[in-house]
């Protein structure tokens, strides 16, 4: 039942606003292509504006990941996380969570085909995957679009939004799944 | 801060490379993600262009400033510094709407428009503004409804039930971005003021 819903809402979305969107324009007549078109030009010149944050930051986290440096850190990690109820498989993931979306999801694919997606494992790489976003995807990409260069407290924000979402996933999960 | 982490990153994963003997793999890895980034940049380019054309039709048909009226209340709360009809407030109610149903490619395009906007109020262009750090706290944080992608793996992963984790996605989601609306205020109230033009 759930899920029905869901699916239904997630097919419809994206083609429930491309058409109530014109559509109420053509209403308050809006010249709808033309218009469509001005507002499109911008997608070329804000997309290119993040290229240097966006190869600055994925170069750094890519040599992070691929040296083994996170497993370092993961297992360093590891003794306290453990006390918290999270598998050591998962660490990780947690570490990777704020750094980069697609080396999340690859993550929690991987546990899922080894242990399962109805594992305990399985469930709270879900759960981790679908709390809280890329960080400094986020941060580099959405400065680096208006050219700001100092981030002050927001990487902060961010990161300890990240811990929590990360606490709270495992607490949720133990609770419910364990 | 970012220079910091930003440093951190890099060497402790050259040194560990170093160590375990597999320095090549830091060329490897460096050279692969500059060219995946510019990668991804281009085909940010078209998504672009579909949502910035279809905001911009939202804008003159006078719907993102009906948004913004609606949630007006919250809104002025989270965002002081920002007028209440203001095109930035419009442009931030669709990114949090686009996350929260797990639309991630439309909500980039519209955050980014909401960051134009929010610029245009910010009195020193190369330094974060207040109602900047709000609004990215909110957005990373944000609470997830349909954590769609995920979703679809378990599904093609054989998952008796692959929406079990929707509710607790919510639990933990609402957690994350109730601290960090917090941390936020008390940052905002606590920073020092700005000095760099």
């Amino acid at each position: 039942m759930l899920f029905e819903i869901l699916n239904i809402i997630s097919k419809w979305a994206i083609p429930f606003l491309l058409l109530v969107i014109p559509l109420y324009g053509l209403i308050k007549k809006v010249p709808v292509y033309e218009t469509f078109v001005e507002g499109a030009e911008e997608g070329f010149t804000t997309a290119i504006k993040i290229i240097p944050f966006l190869v600055g930051m994925m170069v750094a986290i890519s040599v992070f990941r691929a040296s083994g440096a996170m497993e370092v850190l993961s297992n360093i990690l590891e003794p306290v996380t453990s006390k918290m109820g999270a598998p050591a498989e998962i660490l990780p993931l947690a570490i990777m969570r704020p750094l980069s979306g697609s080396g999340v999801l690859g993550l929690a694919t991987e546990l899922m085909r080894i242990y399962g997606p109805d594992s305990f494992i399985g469930r709270l790489a879900s759960v981790m995957q679908g709390t809280t976003d890329t960080t400094f995807f986020v941060l580099t990409v959405y400065f680096g679009s208006v050219g700001i260069k100092k981030y002050r407290y927001s990487i902060v924000t961010g990161l300890v939004a990240d811990i929590s979402g990360f606490i709270a996933s495992l607490y949720i999960c133990n609770l419910l799944f364990r | 801060m970012l220079n910091v982490i930003w440093l951190l990153l890099l060497v402790s994963g050259i040194i560990t490379a170093a160590l375990n003997g597999n320095i090549e793999i830091v060329t490897e890895a460096a050279l692969g993600a500059a060219k995946g980034a510019v990668e991804i940049c281009f085909d940010l380019v078209g998504v672009m262009a579909l949502w910035l054309g279809i905001m911009k039709i939202a804008e003159r048909a006078g719907l993102v400033e009906g948004l913004a009226r609606i949630m007006k209340p919250l809104m002025t709360k989270l965002f002081p510094g920002v007028p209440a009809e203001h095109p930035a407030m419009g442009a931030i109610i669709l990114n949090l709407s686009a996350n929260m149903l797990g639309l991630g490619n439309a909500a980039t395009p519209f955050g980014m428009k909401a960051m134009q906007e929010l610029q245009k109020l910010n009195n020193y262009s190369k330094e974060a503004s207040e109602a900047m750090c709000t609004f990215l706290a909110l957005n990373t944080s944000c609470i997830t409804l349909i954590p769609a992608t995920i979703i679809g793996v378990r599904l093609s992963l054989g998952s008796a039930n692959p929406v079990e984790i929707v509710g607790p996605c919510i639990f933990a989601t609402s957690v994350s971005m109730m601290i960090a609306v917090s941390l936020d205020y008390w940052f905002r109230n606590k920073s020092p003021l700005r000095r760099t033009k």
